[in-house]
C-alpha cells in the first residue's frame, strides 16, 4: 500500500508540471501583456502615456523576457514557495491568495461532505423503494437541480434574501468579521454564511451523484449473494448496509475524482455573484487584467488541487476495496 | 404443395434498428414530451423575427424597468362581450413617501393585441424582409410588455426570443465541434489499442481533472476585446468544446472496445477491408444511437458554459444577444429586486437544459439493446 501511494505521488509530478506549463500558456496566450493593458487604461482616462515608462516597467517586470525564461523564473520561485508579484496590487501573490485558496478548499470540501451525506440516504432510499413517490420526487429535483445553472440559483436565492428576508445572502462573514484575525467567533460566523454556497454548489452534484447511487445499488440489489444473506435470515437493514451498499459505494468514491473539479470550478462562478472572498473573483480581475503571476497562482493551485483529489479518490478506492491491486 | 406455410412476419421483426430505437423511446412520456419542447425551442430559435413581438433592439428611453403587463381575454363593451385580448396601459407615478418613480395600472387604457399583427420591420435570417409578428399589438406604435421591459425599455420578452438563436446554436455547433473530436479521438484510441490509447487517455484524464470553469475563463479571457461578434461567436464555441470532447471521446472509445471482439467486425477484417473502411463503414453505424443519446446529453452543459461565460462578461457582449448576456442585466442584488423579470432568461436556459436532458435520458434507454 505504501509503495502504491508513493508511486502514485511521484505520477504527479510529471501531472503538475504539465498543469503550470498550460497555466502559463494559457495566460501568455492573451496578446498584450500588463503593461500594454495599463497604458490603454492610462490612455482612456487621458493621461499621456511614455513609451520609456513603458519599458522601464516591462524590464521591471521581466515581461521583456522570452516566455520560456519568465516560465523559468516563475516556476522556480513557485517551487520554493515564492509565487511572485502582482502588478495590479502591488503587492507579492502568496498574501493576496492565501485566505481565498483556503476559503475555495473549505467551501469546496464542506460542499462535498454535504453532498456525500444528502446523496448516500436519498441515493439508497430511491434504490430500494424503486418507483415509490419519494423515488419520483427525487428524481424530479435532482433533474432541476441539474439544469438549473448555479450562478442562477444564487441570483434567485439572493432575491429572495432581499425581498422576503431583507438580508444580504452574499460574502461569508458579516460585516464586523470580514477582517477580523481568526478566532472562534470568526469560525462561527463563517459557517453561519457558508451554508449558502454550499447548498447552490451542492445541489448538481447531488443530484448526479444520486442517480449513481441508486443505479450501482440497482445492479446489486439482485444479485444472488443478496438473496443468500436474506435466506440466511440477516435482518432488511444489516443486509443492505453489510454487503450491496458497501459494493455500489465504490464508484461512489471514484467520482471524487471528478466531483472536486466540478464543485471547484462551480465555486468560481458562484462566488463572482454572492462576492465571496474566495478565488473566483479576484481570479477573473486577474485574467482580464493580464496580472500574470496571480492569475498563474490561482489556476495553478486549483488545477492541482482538483488533480490531488483525483489521487486521493485513487488512495482510497484501493482501500476500500481490495479487489483493486496496487499497480 | 407443401402443408407448411409461412407466418407472415410481424411487424416487429422486419422493422429497422432506427424503428426500434423510436419506438422504446415513444414508451418514454417524460423524453417525449422533452423531445416535443426541444423541437419547439429550436423552431423558435429559427424564425425568432417572427415570433418576437418587437424588435430586440428597440428601446424606449420612457419605460425603462416596466412590469410585465398580464393578458386579458375577454372585453367588456358598451355594445357586450367580446374576445379580443388585450392588456392596461400604465401611466408613471411616483410614491408619495420615497418619490420613487413607479407604473400604476391605468384601468381606462387598454393596448388590444392581434395575431400576425404588423410591426417593426425585420429581415428574417438577413435575408427575407417582413414586418408581420405572430402576436403583437394592434397599433404597432404602442408598447406592449408581456415579460417586462429591461433598463433601456427593449422588451424582454423580444429578447429573450432572439436570445434563443445564439444560445441554442453555440449547443448544436460546440456539440458537432465535440463530436467530431470525440470520434476521432475515441475511435483511434478504441480501435487502435496499445501506445495511442494509452497517450489518448491520459490526455483525456489530464483535461477531465482540469477545473473547466477557470479554464474557459482563462481562453476566453485571452480573446482579443476588439473581436467582432461573429468571431467571437466561433472562439466561444470552440473553447466550450475543447473541454466538451472528452467525454464523448470517453463513450466512443467504450463502445470501439466492445465491438472490436463482435463477430462481424471480425468477418469484415478478414474479408480484407481497409481499417477505415471498418471504423466507418461497420462500427460506426452500430454506434449511432449511443453517440446521439451521448451528444443530447452533452448539448445542456454546451449550452450552460456559454450561459455562465456570457454572465461574467468573457463570453458574448451586447450587442449579441444570448441568454446568458441578457442575464448579465441581473448580475446584483439591486437590479434583481427592482426588476425580477430579467432573471426570466434563466427559467428559458433551465427550461431548455431539462428538456434535453429528459431527450438524452430517453434515447439513452432506448439505445439500449438491452433495455427490453
Amino acid at each position: 500500500m505504501g509503495r502504491f501511494i508513493i508511486r502514485r505521488l511521484l505520477g504527479m509530478i510529471p501531472f503538475i508540471f504539465l498543469v503550470s506549463v498550460t497555466v502559463f500558456l494559457l495566460i501568455k496566450l492573451t496578446p498584450g501583456d500588463f503593461v500594454s493593458n495599463y497604458a490603454a487604461s492610462l490612455a482612456a482616462s487621458g493621461e499621456t502615456v511614455d513609451d520609456a515608462m513603458l519599458e522601464s516597467m516591462r524590464a521591471r517586470y521581466g515581461l521583456d523576457q522570452p516566455v520560456i525564461v519568465q516560465y523559468w523564473d516563475w516556476i522556480s520561485g513557485v517551487m520554493q514557495g515564492d509565487f511572485g508579484y502582482s502588478f495590479q496590487w502591488q503587492q507579492p501573490v502568496i498574501s493576496l491568495i492565501g485566505e481565498r485558496i483556503g476559503l475555495t478548499l473549505v467551501l469546496s470540501v464542506s460542499t462535498l461532505l454535504l453532498t456525500w451525506a444528502v446523496a448516500l440516504p436519498i441515493g439508497v432510499y430511491s434504490a430500494v423503494r424503486r418507483y415509490s413517490f419519494g423515488d419520483y420526487f427525487f428524481t424530479m429535483i435532482g433533474f432541476l437541480g441539474l439544469a438549473i445553472p448555479g450562478f442562477l440559483m444564487a441570483l434567485i436565492l439572493m432575491f429572495v434574501g432581499v425581498s422576503v428576508f431583507h438580508t444580504d445572502v452574499g460574502g461569508l462573514f458579516s460585516p464586523a468579521y470580514v477582517n477580523a484575525p481568526w478566532g472562534w467567533d470568526r469560525v462561527v460566523d463563517l459557517a453561519k454564511h457558508l451554508w449558502v454556497p454550499m447548498v447552490i454548489l451542492g445541489t448538481s452534484g447531488a443530484a448526479s451523484l444520486i442517480r449513481i447511487m441508486r443505479a450501482n445499488l440497482l445492479d446489486q440489489l439482485h444479485q444472488p449473494y443478496v438473496d443468500t444473506a436474506r435466506a440466511k435470515g440477516l435482518s432488511e437493514i444489516t443486509l443492505l448496509i453489510r454487503y450491496p451498499i458497501r459494493v455500489a459505494l465504490n464508484p461512489f468514491v471514484s467520482t471524487l475524482g471528478f466531483v472536486l473539479p466540478q464543485l471547484v470550478s462551480g465555486s468560481v462562478i458562484i462566488s463572482i455573484v454572492l462576492n465571496l472572498p474566495t478565488a473566483g473573483p479576484l481570479l477573473l480581475q486577474a485574467l482580464l487584467g493580464q496580472d500574470q503571476y496571480l492569475a498563474g497562482a490561482f489556476l495553478l493551485l486549483l488545477c492541482s488541487l482538483t488533480v490531488f483529489g483525483t489521487l486521493l479518490s485513487d488512495i482510497l478506492l484501493a482501500l476500500l476495496d481490495p479487489r483493486i491491486r496496487y499497480q | 404443395m407443401s402443408d407448411t406455410t409461412l407466418a407472415p412476419p410481424r411487424a416487429l421483426d422486419t422493422a429497422s434498428e432506427a424503428r426500434l430505437v423510436w419506438l422504446r423511446f415513444r414508451r418514454h412520456r417524460l423524453a417525449t414530451i422533452g423531445l416535443t419542447l426541444v423541437v419547439l425551442l429550436y423552431l423558435v430559435a429559427v424564425f425568432a423575427e417572427c415570433l418576437a413581438p418587437f424588435s430586440p433592439d428597440k428601446s424606449n428611453a420612457r419605460l425603462v424597468f416596466h412590469p410585465p403587463q398580464a393578458i386579458h381575454f375577454i372585453d367588456e363593451q358598451p355594445d357586450g362581450w367580446h374576445f379580443r385580448p388585450y392588456v392596461y396601459g400604465s401611466k408613471l407615478a411616483r410614491d408619495p413617501v420615497t418619490l420613487a418613480a413607479k407604473y400604476v395600472l391605468d384601468g381606462s387604457r387598454k393596448t388590444y393585441l392581434r395575431f400576425f399583427a404588423q410591426g417593426d420591420a425585420y429581415k428574417l435570417w438577413t435575408l427575407i424582409p417582413g414586418n408581420v409578428h405572430l402576436i403583437g399589438p394592434a397599433d404597432p406604435s404602442e408598447p406592449v410588455f408581456l415579460l417586462g421591459a429591461d433598463r433601456q425599455g427593449r422588451d424582454v420578452l423580444s429578447r429573450i426570443v432572439h436570445g434563443a438563436r445564439a444560445s441554442l446554436s453555440i449547443g448544436l455547433l460546440g456539440v458537432a465541434n465535440s463530436l467530431l473530436l470525440g470520434i476521432i479521438f475515441g475511435g483511434l484510441s478504441g480501435y487502435l489499442g496499445g501506445k495511442v490509447d494509452w497517450f489518448i487517455q491520459r490526455v483525456i484524464e489530464f483535461i477531465i481533472s482540469l477545473p473547466t470553469i477557470p479554464i474557459w475563463l482563462a481562453l476566453a479571457a485571452a480573446l482579443p476585446k476588439d473581436m467582432s461578434p461573429f468571431g467571437k461567436y466561433f472562439c466561444i464555441t470552440l473553447i466550450i468544446s475543447l473541454i466538451g470532447w472528452t467525454e464523448l471521446a470517453r463513450v466512443v472509445r467504450g463502445r470501439f472496445l466492445a465491438l472490436r471482439s463482435e463477430s462481424f467486425v471480425t468477418a469484415a477484417w478478414l474479408d480484407g477491408c481497409s481499417r477505415s473502411r471498418i471504423i466507418f463503414r461497420h462500427m460506426l453505424p452500430s454506434l449511432t444511437s449511443h453517440i446521439i443519446a451521448a451528444v443530447t446529453l452533452a448539448i445542456p452543459a454546451m449550452i450552460l458554459a456559454e450561459t455562465a461565460l456570457s454572465f461574467l462578461g468573457v463570453g458574448l457582449q451586447p450587442p449579441a444577444i444570448s441568454w446568458g448576456a441578457l442575464l448579465k442585466e441581473a448580475q446584483n442584488v439591486e437590479s434583481i429586486s427592482a426588476a425580477p423579470w430579467l432573471l426570466l432568461p434563466g427559467a428559458a436556459v433551465a427550461i431548455t437544459v431539462l428538456a434535453l436532458n429528459f431527450t438524452g435520458d430517453g434515447l439513452r434507454d432506448a439505445a439500449d439493446p438491452h433495455g427490453h
